[in-house]
């Protein structure tokens, strides 16, 4: 099966080993992985800050780069959410009629990491190895908007090794919430504090999801406090194995 | 500045501080954000219990998402078939354009009466057009008969909440708040003693004052009737005692039908309290010789309304039923708790009507208080779309904003802007990332992490670290591993 990747704009900035390990991983099962080069962004920090013309202007650039690609697949909740949540009502209002089209009949083909590995390629043990205690952060999007349900405890439930623990309030955002962080820069902090407090209760060694933003948020207090935990993107737990360990474990 | 609002909330949009500084004195008061997220905690779980148990919860949602779509797309003609039947029966619909004209007709009906006193039923309509104060100030002593509105009457306090307005204020401080106006020197914190105290205090009122006031949670056009939901029964006095009944009502109040209410209290009492049904449900058509009221007044309010039902997708905002499942369920309110909202409509809905009721004033910060989690809309018991309305308000704000020549070295409009000319082409956001890796290494420590930044990169580091950027981007790993695999396929992809 062929598919290509969109990386997204803050994995290929911040955590290029994501993308790493989408690639390794997406191969190892099998898939024959493309990657457009002149791909950036998916207009979701303009559109969620009020630029809904530059958001417009970035999702039409994808769109015309994407729109004859078999299959996309996106390691990040929030992008495809960003998609197929608000591109239909961006070329509605800005955009023609072949936008609409071209977009409608793309729409489908667009899945996130644990949605392709799950419900396109039909596969739950992909032979990852990761003996540690790991708990799942659901994202928002991925939880909301997407309704991923239980496709990633299924993956992380196949992980050798890997000690799963429940996450309390599982539901709740950690406060990211893209500008938010900055324009509420205090309240973000305060929903990040109660949310971190979840996090270390559980234990667990690693906090994983399927959206750096929300890891990159938690992380970045975990570094700030000593937490004693790490956050890692579950595409680097699914591609670890015994002869090449997840990065974020050296 | 900050101080004054952790002393005295102001909740006038027009007057408030902005919601990133109003929250301050807030977040850093533990009493406070202990009382707001206990009491929610418990409202969630009551809530999430009665949700689970209804097998066409979805079903209901969708019912009542339709009924009140269907009564504001015809909102016109449900309202005057309202008057028509209300009048018809006994009652008297005068109509408000804004809030002055509200508080000037009520006043007005007070005069007719000779009312110097007045009871009132809870109602967030008379707060949003400030009618406490401005009938102290004609001379007229206003006596809340809710629970809530009691505490926060004799404490000199504001309202954080819609359906439990004195949320924020814990056992203790209620007690300390009746024994001093009550003048009960060895009153306990025990609920019991607490309610026995309102009780004698609010049974005077209910014997002595013939006038009353009310709000109302439905409007049904097909009787003319008036329906209004609570739990401690004050309000079936207020309903049942006095000579003269004035209700103060929301133009998009109304419902078309009777059956309606077959929805709407299902999916209110779940969604507000937790309850299968509210403790009283009172319902009353105009009036009738001998029993309860033999004047009844409604003012129908817009207030602004009318403009938001002119605006096809903010209009969905209209179709609130008033429960406040998106204030409990939002883990923004979570941590802030109602006051810093500046309005008496605080929480996701308070972040999308305030702004549109109060033309745009306070938009400029409560669209953006928001980290758009989804929560409201999921809970929400008629569908609304808070993100997508927030989304739109936001835009709105953004496109006013930019106009402002002022802002255009404003770091915030500086950097989407600058991202956005990036985003538009691969060569230029490669070479910013490239500048930027040689641009943070000043700022990143031997750790390989940031833990300051300047600007509005502070406001980040302020609480948390960001990993410096790494030396190979994803993109250039990617060409590097296919220039060795194989040469063409590089090719072939530029």
């Amino acid at each position: 099966m062929r598919a290509s990747l969109f990386i997204t704009c803050y994995n290929d900035t911040l955590f290029p080993e994501t993308g790493r390990a989408v690639v390794s991983l997406l191969e190892r099962l099998g898939v024959q992985l493309d990657f457009h080069p002149k791909q950036t962004c998916c207009g979701q920090m303009h559109a969620n800050t009020g630029f809904r013309g530059e958001a417009f202007s970035q999702a039409k650039r994808l769109l015309r780069l994407y729109q004859d690609t078999e299959t996309v697949v996106i390691p990040s909740s929030s992008c495809v959410a960003m998609m197929r949540d608000q591109y239909p009502g961006l070329f509605e209002e800005l955009g023609s009629e072949s936008l609409r089209s071209d977009f409608a009949a793309l729409l489908p083909r667009i899945f996130e990491l644990s949605e392709f590995i799950v419900d396109r390629l039909g596969i739950e043990d992909v032979g990852a190895y990761f003996p540690h205690k790991v708990t799942y952060h659901a994202s928002c999007h991925g939880l909301r908007a997407l309704h991923l349900g239980d496709r990633p405890y299924r993956l992380l439930a196949k992980v050798r090794g890997l000690e799963l623990v429940p996450l309390p309030n599982v539901d709740r955002c950690c406060g990211f919430g893209g500008t938010f962080s900055v324009k509420n820069a205090e309240v973000s902090s305060a929903m990040l504090a109660v949310k971190l407090q979840d996090v270390v209760s559980t234990g667990a060694e690693f906090c994983t999801a399927l959206d750096n933003s929300c890891l990159m948020h938690l992380g970045g207090a975990m570094h700030r406090q000593y937490a004693g935990m790490k956050t890692i993107h579950m595409a680097e737990i699914l591609a670890a194995t015994e002869g090449s360990p997840a990065e974020a474990t050296h | 500045m900050s101080h004054a609002v952790a002393s005295h909330p102001i909740l006038d949009p027009t007057l408030a501080p902005p919601f990133p500084q109003a929250v301050l004195p807030v977040l850093r008061n533990p009493q406070l954000r202990k009382n707001v997220s206990h009491a929610i905690d418990v409202i969630q779980a009551k809530r999430a219990k009665l949700v689970a148990e209804k097998k066409d919860w979805q079903e209901l949602r969708s019912a009542a998402s339709a009924i009140r779509a269907h009564a504001l797309e015809n909102l016109g003609a449900y309202l005057e078939e309202f008057e028509t039947r209300c009048t018809a029966a006994g009652g008297t619909v005068h109509w408000a354009a804004d809030a002055a004209d509200a508080r000037r007709i009520i006043l007005g009906l007070l005069r007719e009466e000779n009312a110097s006193d007045v009871i009132k039923i809870k109602t967030m309509t008379s707060a949003e057009i400030q009618l406490n104060p401005f009938l102290e100030a004609a001379g007229v002593n206003v006596f809340e008969t809710d629970l809530a509105e009691i505490i926060l009457q004799l404490g000199d306090e504001e309202p954080s909440h819609i359906v439990v307005p004195a949320l924020h204020i814990n056992r203790s401080q209620v007690r300390e708040i009746f024994a001093r106006r009550m003048g009960l020197k060895d009153l306990s914190d025990d609920p019991h003693a607490l309610t026995a105290a309102a009780r004698t205090y609010l049974r005077q009122k209910f014997l002595k004052i013939p006038t009353a006031i009310s709000g109302a949670n439905f409007l049904i056009a097909e009787t003319g009737g008036v329906a209004v939901v609570e739990s401690e029964g004050n309000g079936r006095m207020c309903l049942t005692l006095p000579k003269t009944m004035i209700t103060l009502a929301g133009i998009e109040k109304v419902l078309p039908r009777f059956q309606d209410l077959e929805v709407m209290l299902q999916v209110l009492a779940r969604s507000a309290t937790g309850e299968r049904m509210n403790p009283y449900n009172s319902l009353w058509t105009g009036v009738t010789p001998g029993d309860g009221p033999q004047r009844f007044h409604v003012v129908l309010l817009d207030n602004g309304r009318s403009s938001i039902l002119g605006k096809p997708k903010q209009r969905q905002t209209l179709k609130c039923i008033r429960c406040a499942a998106c204030m409990n369920a939002c883990p923004v309110y979570r941590q802030t708790g109602g006051h810093a909202y500046g309005s008496v409509y605080p929480g996701p809905i308070g972040a999308i009507l305030t702004p549109q009721l109060m033309q745009m004033h306070h938009a400029q910060s409560l669209p953006f208080a928001s980290s758009l989690c989804g929560a409201c809309y999921e809970v929400c018991p008629v569908k609304i779309d808070i993100p997508e309305v927030l989304l739109e308000l936001r835009s709105q704000v953004v496109n006013q904003e930019r106009k402002d020549f002022a802002r255009f070295f404003d770091p915030m409009y500086l950097g989407l802007r600058v991202a956005n000319l990036l985003f538009g082409s691969s060569r230029l956001f490669h070479a910013s990332q490239r500048m930027g890796r040689i641009g943070l290494r000043f700022f990143t420590r031997k750790d390989g992490w940031i833990h300051s930044l300047p600007s509005v990169g502070g406001k980040w580091t302020q609480t948390r670290d960001l990993r410096g950027l790494p030396s190979q981007n994803f993109h250039e790993w990617w060409a590097a591993r296919a220039a060795q695999t194989s040469p063409l396929s590089i090719k072939e992809a530029k």
